[in-house]
């Protein structure tokens, strides 16, 4: 399992820089190109992050989905739209924003830190322990049998998606 | 551990928050929802691997145990096929709309027609 040893809390705690700085940057930086770029560093590292707790498959979905997928989207957006390098600007209420994410914040750190969680024990009960061995196979197990109907729906979610994006950005030669 | 992993999803919410709300460029708005979005998965995955599932807290839940351990990721799926939908039809707009105004700062946006 992993964190038991040295090697893996540095590495633990080198992601979690790179995502959280990488993340920052994304809502800092003025260039909204170099924006994008560092909204990828910042989907690898939450790869990585995945990768570390024992959940492999959804690991390399991140990289094939954001890391792929939605870069290229947000990349080719970005390069279609105008004001790329000065626009991304702070609205009137970025002071109050600022803010709330800091109150939030607080919020939220207080709240986990005092909350008592029902932890599992440190070392997994036997079929606990054989589910988190080979997530992949008990995942894709789950989503054909208990969660099915989400499946489906899923899928038919996304086909509606495509279609909307199709007819919305098709040009209209008529009109 | 649970809490560490907690707090950097919080962390990455909050900054999310922020740029939605602070940003002028609406694609840096649709960036920030996307770190929204991912800070809520990094804290499905770790309740997932570092909470009882609260099926197996109750008394009669049953032990079938493989199938509620991985309750957490299975949901994170879901939240990555939807914001995977989102950003497709939410760009789409974006390059609608950026076709037929000269803007796209959000401030500039405040009704959709022409």
């Amino acid at each position: 399992m992993a964190f038991d040893n040295l090697f893996s809390e540095i590495v633990f705690w080198a992601l979690a820089v790179v995502t959280i700085g990488s993340a920052a940057l994304v809502v800092h930086l003025r260039s909204i190109f170099r924006a994008a770029l560092m909204l990828v560093v910042s989907f690898l590292g939450i790869a990585g992050i995945f990768a570390m707790v024992n959940a492999e498959f959804l690991a390399v979905v991140q990289v094939l989905v954001y890391g792929g997928g939605i870069a290229v989207l947000v990349i080719f957006a970005v390069m279609m739209t105008r004001d790329v390098d000065t626009g991304n600007r702070s609205t009137a209420v970025q002071p109050v924003a600022l803010m709330m994410g800091i109150a939030l914040l607080g919020a939220l750190a207080y709240s986990i830190v005092q909350a008592e969680w029902a932890l599992l024990p440190d070392s997994l009960p036997g079929p606990i322990a054989t589910v988190f061995v080979e997530t992949p196979t008990q995942l894709g197990r789950l989503l054909l049998s208990d969660y099915v109907l989400a499946f489906e729906v899923a899928g038919v979610l996304l086909l509606a998606a495509v279609i909307g994006a199709l007819s919305l950005v098709r040009e209209r030669h008529d009109a | 551990m649970l809490e560490r992993l907690l707090i950097i999803s919080a962390i990455l919410f909050c900054i999310g928050l922020y740029g939605v709300l602070s940003r002028r460029h609406i694609i840096a708005v649709i960036m920030s929802v996307e770190i929204m979005f991912n800070a809520v998965n990094v804290a499905l995955v770790a309740f997932s691997r570092y909470t009882v599932p609260a099926s197996l807290r109750f008394p009669g839940a049953g032990t079938d145990v493989e199938r509620f351990v991985l309750e957490g990721q299975t949901l994170a799926v879901f939240v990555i096929v939807v914001a995977a939908a989102e950003v497709a039809l939410g760009l789409a707009l974006i390059i609608a709309l950026a076709r037929r105004r000269d803007t796209i700062h959000i401030s500039d946006l405040s009704t959709l027609r022409r």
